[in-house]
This record gives C-alpha cells, sequence and structure tokens, in this order.
C-alpha cells in the first residue's frame, strides 16, 4: 500500500486533505483520502449535514466541435442531442461485444459544447477511445483542474452561503459560475444518493475553494469508505464491480440509463457499439439482473460471495459484486447479479462465506431513498 | 492490575492474565489494531470449550472496510467468549482493551505467555 501510495498521483487537495487528518490511499492511481473521523460518521454525517470529498481522480473531458452531440450518440447509447444546455445526463460508453467500458456523466454547456465525467479508473482508456471514436471534435482530458463534490441535506445551504444560485439548481442542472472570485463549473449531483454538488474548478483554485466549503456550518471532509458505503445503500452501481467490460447494461440494472428514444423502436434506436446485443437482451429479458441483498444475519457479505439457492447443494445462481455495511441502515447490504429466476424481491438466497452458506434476502433498491432536489 | 502484567502478538492480539489464575487469559484486539480496522460491524466467536491450537482462525471480525481474522495466541482452551459483541459489535472498535474483549481462554503451557511480547516490545513493534 505505502509503495502504490508513494507512486499515486497526487490530487490539487492531496496535500491539504493530509493535513486535515486524512488516511491517504491509492485509489485509480491517485493519493485520496479513505477516512478521516472513521467511516461510520462520515457516512452518518454526510446522511444528516454534508461532506466534502475529493473526486478530482475522476476524468473531466471536454468534448467540442460541430455535431457533437450526435457522434457522442454513436459512442454513448443516451438522448444526448435532446439534451438542454446546462444539464446533464447519466450514459454509458459501450463497447462492440454489449458490454460497460465506463459509466459517465455528460453535461452540456453550449449547442456543441459537452464535459463528460468519467471514472478515474477509466480516464486512460476511456479517452483513447473518445480520442478514437470522435474524430473531427476536440476531445481533451483536463489535467489542471480538480473535482469536489459537496454531499448531504446541508449541502445547498453551504454552498449558497457563497454562491446563492446554488439554491436554483435543480438535480442534474450545470452550470457555470464564479464563487469567490473562483470560476467553477457546478453540476447539482452526486453519488451518494444525497443532495449534493459536484464542483469543477482548476487546480490552482482548488484549496481555497475547498477551505472556504469546510469553513461553512455542517460541512467536515469525509473519504472513500463513506463515498462507497453511501453509494451502495443509494445502490448506485460502481465500474469495476457492479459492471464492467463483460456485463451488459441489462445484467447491470442500468435499463434506465438507456432511454426509449435509442432502444427498438425508437426514433434514433440503436447506432452505439454492441447495441444489437444490448437492446435484444432488453426485449427479450436479461437471464441475470443486478438486485438489492440484504444478509439475514450481522455478517456483511462482500464482493465475491457466490450466492446458492438452497442452503446444501445445487450450482450457484448468482454472485455478490459489492457489499458492505450499510450505517444507515444499521446492517449488513449487498448488490448482485442472480438468475432471473431468483431476482424476486422477498426471495431467500443463501451466500457461501467461511465454509457456510447464510441466508440473504433479495430487496428492491435502493436501500435508502434518494433524497434529489428535482 | 497493570498494563505491565499484559502480553501482545505481532497479530495485535492482547492477552490479560487473570489475577487469581495466571493460566488464564482475557484476548482482545490492541487500540492500534481497532484503529487500522475502523468502525467494526460484526464479530464472530467460538463457542466454549474449544480446544484450540496457536494461530487457529477462532474469530472473525468485520469491520466497515474488511473482515479479519482473530487468531489464537497460543494452545488452549477457549472458556467463555464476550456475548455481548454479537449485539454490540462497536465495542471492539470503541473500547478494544476493555468492555471490547473477545474471549478467555485456559493456557495449554503456562511458558507460552512469556515468549510473547511485553507491552513495550509491542510498542516498538507498531513503531509508537
Amino acid at each position: 500500500m505505502a509503495a502504490d501510495l508513494d507512486a499515486a498521483r497526487a490530487t490539487p487537495l492531496t496535500g491539504m486533505l493530509a493535513e486535515l487528518g486524512g488516511k491517504m490511499v491509492s485509489y485509480a492511481d491517485h493519493a485520496l483520502p479513505v477516512q478521516f473521523a472513521g467511516v461510520m460518521a462520515e457516512h452518518t454525517h454526510t446522511r444528516t449535514a454534508a461532506s466534502l470529498f475529493d473526486v478530482s481522480h475522476m476524468g473531466q473531458v471536454t468534448v467540442r466541435g460541430p455535431g457533437a452531440a450526435e457522434a457522442l450518440e454513436a459512442l454513448i447509447p443516451a438522448n444526448l442531442i435532446g439534451l438542454a444546455e446546462g444539464r446533464q445526463r447519466y450514459g454509458l460508453l459501450t463497447n462492440s461485444a454489449g458490454g460497460i467500458e465506463d459509466d459517465l456523466m455528460a453535461a452540456r454547456l453550449g449547442p456543441d459544447h459537452f464535459v463528460l465525467v468519467v471514472n478515474g479508473a477509466c480516464r486512460d482508456a476511456d479517452f483513447a477511445l473518445l480520442k478514437a471514436g470522435l474524430p473531427g471534435l476536440e476531445v481533451s482530458m483536463a489535467e489542471d483542474r480538480a473535482l469536489i463534490a459537496l454531499q448531504g441535506p446541508k449541502a445547498e445551504a453551504a454552498l449558497s452561503a457563497l454562491w446563492p444560485e446554488a439554491a436554483e439548481m435543480r438535480f442534474m442542472d450545470v452550470r457555470e459560475a464564479v464563487v469567490d472570485g473562483i470560476s467553477v463549473l457546478v453540476a447539482r449531483a452526486g453519488y451518494t444518493g444525497e443532495d449534493g454538488y459536484e464542483i469543477s474548478v482548476s487546480a490552482q483554485d482548488a484549496t481555497r475553494l475547498a477551505k472556504l466549503l469546510l469553513a461553512q456550518q455542517d460541512v467536515l471532509p469525509a473519504g472513500l469508505g463513506a463515498r462507497d458505503s453511501l453509494r451502495l445503500e443509494a445502490g448506485l452501481p460502481l465500474m469495476g464491480n457492479d459492471m464492467g467490460p463483460d456485463v451488459s447494461p441489462a445484467q447491470a440494472g442500468l435499463g434506465w440509463g438507456i432511454p426509449k428514444i435509442r432502444r427498438t423502436g425508437g426514433a434514433r434506436a440503436g447506432g452505439f457499439p454492441g447495441a444489437d446485443a444490448i437492446l435484444a437482451e432488453f426485449e427479450n429479458g436479461a437471464a441475470r439482473s443486478r438486485v438489492g441483498l440484504r444478509p439475514v444475519g450481522r455478517a456483511p457479505m462482500r464482493a465475491g460471495i457466490v450466492l446458492f439457492a438452497d442452503q446444501e447443494g445445487g450450482t450457484p445462481v448468482g454472485e455478490i459484486q459489492s457489499g458492505g455495511f450499510g450505517p444507515t441502515v444499521g446492517g449488513p447490504i449487498a448488490m448482485g447479479r442472480v438468475d432471473a429466476a431468483r431476482a424476486q424481491p422477498g426471495t431467500t438466497l443463501y451466500g457461501e462465506m467461511r465454509g457456510k452458506r447464510l441466508p440473504v434476502e433479495v430487496v428492491p433498491l435502493p436501500f435508502t431513498p434518494a433524497q434529489y432536489k428535482r | 492490575m497493570t498494563l505491565s502484567t499484559m502480553r501482545f502478538t505481532e497479530a495485535h492480539e492482547w492477552l490479560r492474565p487473570d489475577e487469581e489464575d495466571p493460566t488464564v487469559v482475557t484476548v482482545g484486539i490492541t487500540s492500534h489494531a481497532a484503529e487500522q480496522l475502523g468502525d467494526v460491524v460484526f464479530v464472530e466467536l467460538p463457542e466454549p470449550p474449544a480446544t484450540v491450537a496457536k494461530d487457529d482462525e477462532v474469530a472473525v471480525i468485520e469491520s466497515v472496510k474488511a473482515a479479519s481474522e482473530i487468531l489464537a495466541p497460543v494452545d488452549g482452551e477457549v472458556l467463555e467468549v464476550n456475548e455481548a459483541l454479537a449485539d454490540n459489535p462497536g465495542q471492539a472498535s470503541e473500547d478494544p482493551m476493555g468492555e471490547g474483549w473477545f474471549f478467555t481462554m485456559k493456557i495449554a503451557d503456562p511458558d507460552a505467555l512469556a515468549a510473547l511480547m511485553t507491552e513495550a516490545a509491542y510498542k516498538a513493534h507498531i513503531g509508537e
């Protein structure tokens, strides 16, 4: 870990967050805090007040030029042509095998101007894919920007104390703004299930902005540990766990990421990598799908645990991809992909851990209701 | 009872000999280990009485971060487990050297204790 950490890239906030007591780890090749006061405390603080997360490991890609929306739709099965300026949408980068290369947010800043926010672990591969897939367009990865997530029910009060317009934004709105003299790009979104913002800022202004936000009432720093338990409770999939290059959108439970207009029978159906397989699977039903899982006992069931239909014998009917303890739920929670026949809420399955099969119930997602300000 | 009679293992467990019968020890994890583990959310303990050999996995501890095994620090017999941890696993993080104890055991070879680290040696081991 130490060697990894030495090799990890510092973000514009790494030094400052380490000074604040962040326990730093290497994540997606970046030095980021895994926790400050403790995962449980930070999780609860995010659900009840507001937390600041450094998510600068994520890639921020500008795509600009004539026909940008149409060109992006050839890579991403989202409705980007119909996306209004000042709004963003969730999307997937699919591959020709019908799997998921990455998931992302696509913000439209102008008729021919988009900013994509992609996963840190995928940023180089995504950049290559976008560069190759969008000939004739400007495709540039920001190397000198930070991304700060401010999440929780007090996030609006904290940001609007510095920039009153923050309160006017709705979920998935995107605005360019000046906060105390600092130019930022603000999206009202996040990865915790709470209301909040993601704020893109230049590297040179990042520390000052983070300090301004942390000086607001109710705002404390939080780390990757809480980010993971928050997104898990919110039922939000994690690239590399709940989806990947060999997992289809239908099996990853990401039907909501592909709108009708891009589905079979839609006005702009298909036309993206793997479209035939991906759309046929939605039509015919997927063999497996992502479900919420609640272990009946107190032991957390983590990624990799194999699921069976019966307490003894039989062949696996699924596997856990994300799992741990849900501090707000107050017990262990997980998500996994299971056979369609076993995906109904209320179904009891058995997770095999430490040589024993322990019961786990299929439940609807999310575990904690989303608090977005729509 | 002072800390000085306690013994420590490289697996970050502490053993506190009973005042009456020093061949019976209470076992738990150190504050250093608890800090590294983060909030403990689940503890699985053995069913006493259980005969165990040194380094056998006798208990499982799950924190918000990961699962870890608790190893038998010496050969012996587990006499009693801290049932309170089942309902309140957080005790293992909040008071690891006190209320968060895991089990008591009868040591097979009373000399085995002397081979373990003293508090000073353990502190040096973790670089304190």
